[in-house]
Parts: C-alpha cells; sequence; structure tokens
C-alpha cells in the first residue's frame, strides 16, 4: 500500500525548494547506478527469447518458484513512495507507521495463501477481474477491469512524478530526464519480457532495496547505542508523546500522533484496507498465481510475509533513528509539508519528514554505499512501476480487449497487444506524470481514489469465494455501492469537513483514520448489498461454481506432505512470529 | 523456474552483486588510506570496507552456485 500522508503533497514544496541538492555521488557511485540500469535492461533482452505465448508474457509461464514468486509479490508492493514515505511517516507518527507492515498485511497475505490461493489457482485465471468474470459474469468483470486498469496507470503517473521529483531534489536530476530514462527502461523489460522479466528484474530489485537500506539501520543503532538507547534518546527529546509503542496509545484519539484508534487499525486497516489491498488488487496477486503449482502459489504470500515483518527494520526504524539523533529536546529537525511551505514563503528552505531516509543515508553512507542506497531508492520505484505496467497489460488484453472488442484472435495477437499496452500504459503514466508537474492536487485526488476500489471489492471477492449463494447481480451491485459511497463519504468529508465525526466515529480524527473508516464502511455497504441482492436472484448450480467456491471446489490434500513442506504450517510460524513481534512492540 | 538453457535470476544477483561489492570496497579503502576532509558520521567503523567484503562473498556464492550449466 502506498503512504498515505503528505507526501503527496510533499514533492510540490519540494520541487520548488530544490535549489540546492540534499547528496552529491561520486563517479563509483554514478558507476553503481548505471551497472544497475544496464542489468536490468539486459535481463529483460535476455529473457525475449523466453516470452513467446501469452502464458508466458501475462502469467510468466506459470512456472515460478514459491520464492522467485513470493519475493516479487513482496518487491511490486515496494513502490515508488514506499520507502521514503513510510520512513517519513515513522518520523512523524512513530512506530506506529509500522502497522502498515505487521497487522496492515502479515494477516491478510496469511489469509491470501490459505484460504484465497487455491480459488485464484484452481480456476485458471488470469487476472482477478478474470475471477469475477467466472463467478459473477460479465458486467462486474467490465467494471473491476476498467477501474483497476485506470487506476493503475494513473497511479503509475503520480509514482513516477514523484520520483523524479525525489531525484530533483536528492541529486539535482532534471525532472523531465528522471521520468523519462525511468519509464523507457521499464517499458522496454516489459515490453520485451513482460511478466516474467518483470518479476525477474523484481527480485533483483528486491534484494536490492535491502543491502542499500539496510546499513542505515545497522549503524543508526550503533550510534545511538542499540535499540535501547535509541528509545532513551526519543523519550529525552519528546517525554510527553510515546513514539515507540503499537498498541499501548490507541485507546483513543488524542492519545497518538496519528489521531486515530484501535478500531481504525484493527477492523479499517487490518480487516478491509489490507485485505483488500493484499488479496485482491492484481499488482501483487499477478505475482502469485504465475506460480509452478498450487503449493507454491500458496507459499509465496507466506515468503512475502516473513519479509514483509522485517521490511520495518529498513524503513521505519531510519525514521526512528531521526527521532533520535537528528532532533533535539523538544525540537523537530524535519517537518510537516505545511510548515515547510510557510518557510518557503520567508525564503528559509526546511526538510520535510520524506527526507529523514536520505538524510540518514548522507548522515553515514561514503562514495559506493551511497550509490548502492541511491539504486535503493530507483529500484523500489522501478519495481513499483513495473508492476503496475504489467499488470495493466494483462488486464487490458485479457479483460477489457479480449472480452469486449476481440474475442477470437490468436495467442500471437494477444502477445503482441499486451506489448503494445505496455507501451501505451507507459505513455499514459508519463502524461499523468507531467499533468501533476502541472497540476500537483492531482496527486491527492488520485491516491484517494485508487483507496475507493479496493476496500469493495474484497468484499466482493471474498463473497464470491466463500458464500455460494452470491449471485452475479448481487457481486455487480454490491461492488458498485460499495465503490460508489466510498466516493461519497470522500465527497461529503471533502465539501462538510465536520463531517468527519460522522465517517471516522470522531471529531478528533485526523485524515489517516477517515481513510481507514470510510474503508470499513465501504466494505460493509458492499457486503450487504450483495447478501440482499443476492438473496433476491436466482443462484448459480454447484457444477457452475466448480472450481471457484468454497464448498463446490475440491481442494488438493497436502496430508501426504512432511508437516514442514505444507503451507498450513508455515501459515502457523508467520502467525506466531506475527503475535511475538506485536507483543515485543506493545 | 527451470527451462532447458536459461539462466538463473540469482546468477545475474551474484554478478551486480560481485561487481558492486569490488565498488564499494575499492571506494573503502581509497577512503581509509586518504580520509575525506569531512569524515561521515561514524567513519571509524569504514562500512565501505567491510559492506563491500559481504557484497563480494554474497556475490560469489550466488554466482558459483547458480552458474550456467549447473542446476541450483
Amino acid at each position: 500500500m502506498q503512504a498515505i500522508t503528505d507526501v503527496s503533497l510533499a514533492p510540490a514544496l519540494l520541487l520548488e525548494a530544490a535549489s540546492e541538492t540534499l547528496l552529491r555521488l561520486s563517479p563509483v557511485d554514478l558507476i553503481i547506478i548505471v551497472l544497475y540500469f544496464l542489468t536490468v535492461l539486459g535481463i529483460g533482452f535476455y529473457l525475449k527469447t523466453y516470452t513467446k505465448t501469452g502464458e508466458d508474457f501475462f502469467l510468466a509461464g506459470r512456472e515460478m518458484t514459491a520464492w522467485v514468486a513470493g519475493l516479487s509479490f513482496l518487491a511490486a508492493n515496494l513502490g515508488s513512495l514506499e520507502l521514503m514515505g513510510w520512513a517519513g511517516n515513522a518520523y512523524q507518527y512513530g512506530i506506529l507507521a509500522a502497522h502498515w507492515y505487521w497487522i496492515g498485511a502479515i494477516p491478510a497475505m496469511v489469509f491470501l495463501a490459505i484460504v484465497m490461493i487455491p480459488f485464484y489457482y484452481i480456476s485458471k485465471t488470469h487476472s482477478v477481474p478474470g475471477y469475477l468474470k467466472l463467478r459473477f459474469g460479465e458486467p462486474a468483470r467490465a467494471l473491476s477491469a476498467i477501474s483497476f486498469g485506470l487506476m493503475t496507470v494513473l497511479m503509475s503517473g503520480i509514482n513516477m512524478y514523484a520520483m523524479a521529483v525525489v531525484l530533483k531534489v536528492v541529486l539535482g536530476w532534471d525532472i523531465y530526464f528522471s521520468i523519462w530514462v525511468s519509464s523507457i527502461t521499464v517499458a522496454l523489460y516489459v515490453t520485451l519480457g513482460g511478466l516474467l522479466s518483470a518479476i525477474f528484474n523484481e527480485v533483483l530489485q528486491f534484494v536490492l532495496i535491502w543491502l542499500g537500506a539496510l546499513l542505515i539501520s545497522i549503524i543508526g543503532l550503533v550510534e545511538a547505542g542499540g535499540w535501547r538507547g535509541m528509545v532513551a534518546r526519543i523519550h529525552t527529546n519528546f517525554p510527553t508523546q510515546d513514539y515507540t509503542h503499537i498498541w499501548r496509545t490507541l485507546g483513543s484519539f488524542q492519545d497518538n500522533p496519528m489521531g486515530i484508534n484501535w478500531v481504525g487499525i484493527v477492523f479499517g486497516l487490518g480487516a478491509v484496507i489490507s485485505m483488500g489491498y493484499w488479496t485482491t488488487d492484481f499488482l501483487v496477486v499477478q505475482r502469485v498465481i504465475s506460480a509452478k503449482d498450487l503449493r507454491s502459489a500458496k507459499l509465496a504470500p507466506l515468503i512475502g510475509a516473513a519479509f514483509k515483518m522485517c521490511v520495518p527494520f529498513i524503513v521505519i526504524l531510519p525514521g526512528l533513528l531521526g527521532l533520535a539523533m537528528l532532533d533535539t529536546p523538544g525540537h523537530h529537525f524535519l517537518v510537516g509539508g505545511e510548515a515547510a511551505a510557510e518557510a518557503l514563503t520567508h525564503g528559509q528552505v526546511l526538510h520535510t519528514y520524506d527526507e529523514v531516509l536520505p538524510i540518514m543515508l548522507a548522515r553515514y553512507c561514503g562514495p559506493g554505499l551511497m550509490g548502492l542506497g541511491i539504486t535503493a531508492l530507483i529500484a523500489g520505484f522501478m519495481s513499483g512501476m513495473a508492476g503496475n505496467v504489467s499488470a495493466f497489460a494483462t488486464v487490458w488484453t485479457y479483460d477489457i480487449y479480449r472480452a469486449m472488442f476481440r474475442k477470437d484472435a490468436t495467442d500471437a495477437h494477444y502477445v503482441s497487444m499486451g506489448r503494445w499496452c505496455t507501451i501505451g500504459g507507459v505513455l499514459v503514466s508519463i502524461g499523468t506524470a507531467y499533468l501533476a508537474l502541472h497540476a500537483h492536487s492531482i496527486m491527492d485526488y488520485v491516491q484517494e481514489l485508487f483507496s475507493f476500489f479496493i476496500a469493495p471489492l474484497f468484499g466482493t471477492v471474498l463473497l464470491g469465494m466463500l458464500w455460494k449463494r452470491a449471485t452475479g447481480p448481487g457481486g455487480f451491485w454490491g461492488l458498485l455501492a460499495g465503490t460508489l459511497s466510498a466516493i461519497g463519504m470522500w465527497a461529503w468529508v471533502k465539501t462538510v469537513p465536520s463531517a468527519v465525526r460522522y465517517i471516522a466515529l470522531s471529531p478528533a480524527a485526523k485524515p489517516m483514520a477517515e481513510n481507514m473508516f470510510r474503508a470499513l464502511w465501504s466494505g460493509l455497504i458492499c457486503a450487504s448489498v450483495t447478501v440482499l441482492v443476492s438473496l433476491g436472484t436466482k443462484p448459480k448450480t454447484d457444477a457452475e461454481l466448480a472450481g471457484l467456491v468454497y464448498g463446490c471446489t475440491e481442494i488438493p490434500s497436502e496430508g501426504h506432505l512432511p508437516l514442514w513442506q505444507r503451507p498450513i504450517f508455515w501459515a502457523g510460524v508467520v502467525s506466531l512470529a506475527f503475535v511475538a513481534i506485536q507483543i515485543v512492540f506493545w | 523456474m527451470h527451462r532447458p538453457g536459461m539462466l538463473s535470476i540469482w546468477f545475474f544477483i551474484g554478478l551486480l552483486l560481485l561487481a558492486y561489492g569490488v565498488l564499494i570496497l575499492g571506494a573503502g579503502i581509497s577512503d581509509y588510506v586518504s580520509p575525506p576532509p569531512h569524515p561521515l558520521v561514524l567513519a571509524e567503523l569504514h562500512a565501505g570496507i567491510w559492506w563491500g567484503g559481504l557484497l563480494i562473498a554474497m556475490g560469489l556464492f550466488y554466482t558459483v552456485k547458480f552458474r550456467p550449466g549447473r542446476n541450483g
């Protein structure tokens, strides 16, 4: 999930303040960055030979091992604003930001692996909208495919713009140069090798992200005197705020810097937004259904979950280290977007929360390591963009073009269409990036729009998989009602800000809480409408639902496997580790 | 995934890490021999040297284990 903070506001401000750059690269840093670009392009050219059929291009031949599928599943999520945005969130909100990596991810990934993957995999669908077609019929597929396709390329463009602004601020690179170089690189390697190339590069990018960012946390902890030393420094700097506990301050909206309570985190984030994103966003689900068999497909999200639990070490910890090492008692070194804008009107350039990661990078990393750190940031940007573009190509080709315009073309024709729409998707993304360059507010709208579709889609897919009485009209109208209600609630609060007291159940709720509660309500509305309409319409027979719904699908037994080879065993291990982390950081 | 003649992604990763390791180790040694006028925080840890060494070790492992002609 993308960071939902004033990240979206920051680039516009940063751009104006970018008269001096944050970091300076040495020749060895530049060589490291150039080597990275040459490698990802080389992989794309190399894999073109192996990408001949539609199954190769759109689903990587369904031959991925659990490890490769699992790592790319996670890397595709490490999108443009993920690293810097969440490090900035950690600086602003403290360790509460880790909820987006723990309760906001792990239960959903385990649920995907154990409950939902069998239906995606056994139905042999090419996409999530494709599953909706099989389960609910063409209208539900059309609604979800068009909304997903549109929002994916828009998000890709927004992310591209944000990346270019970051490179401008951090390195002084020309914004148009960054947009075109990164997008042409991604377009080339995805067009050449399709999902196969995207996945291979995502695994590479995953490794680089870790190796580039890990050192900041290690050296930071050494400087702070370990975890306890860091916590003590934060308490010294801000004795009235609790930045280092994840549940203790969630009793009420006023007790924590995020302005949210446990209901919003558990039900809004954990039960709806996270479930919606990790189980129905095709950007990530596509990586899992490319696995070579059902067991690998079930293991992939569990491998992803194990690593996801560790990501706070390279994303959240640098933010906390910033609170400990950059700040002085009672004074934040970094400020929010609005404060930076205010200072800028007086000619003063202040650094924003989102710059905490590059600032910590500059603090600890010299020549070579700096290049590796910047490569990690660029790799994060590109893996997210490639994820968007490859998912868009599949949904456009199979769920829009083939379903609505040309049903019976050859496989080669669809592969060709996939390649062309990869280029088309990148061009639309570039157009969106240019639009954002001239109208910054579009970033806020597009990011919020994207969230409108996630929660209702989860309600629709979940009922489709688990409740055989759900009907086609029920699925379609539930999805539509959930989506429209999310848009309606958003518009209501935009026009009448005090309405947040009804949406988030408290006048003290901040935007993050509003997002969580809006998702919760839209998911509930979607489920309610689906149930009501389904009960009034004719259901499909069990035979028609075979392979699609619990109770009508024969799921292969894993009883013959040793315990340690069974996904359910690893789901238990991951779940126990998740609970242990909650207790440790309570 | 295994297709006849296809190189593993881990082989590519190994090669890149090896190259990065050599570059970073070299830069780290250079800084050690002639320290910059404005050293970084905790420059005395010489992170470039040991991190470069770690990358070389990882790069060698993946390059050798997943080299062409050998199924990893």
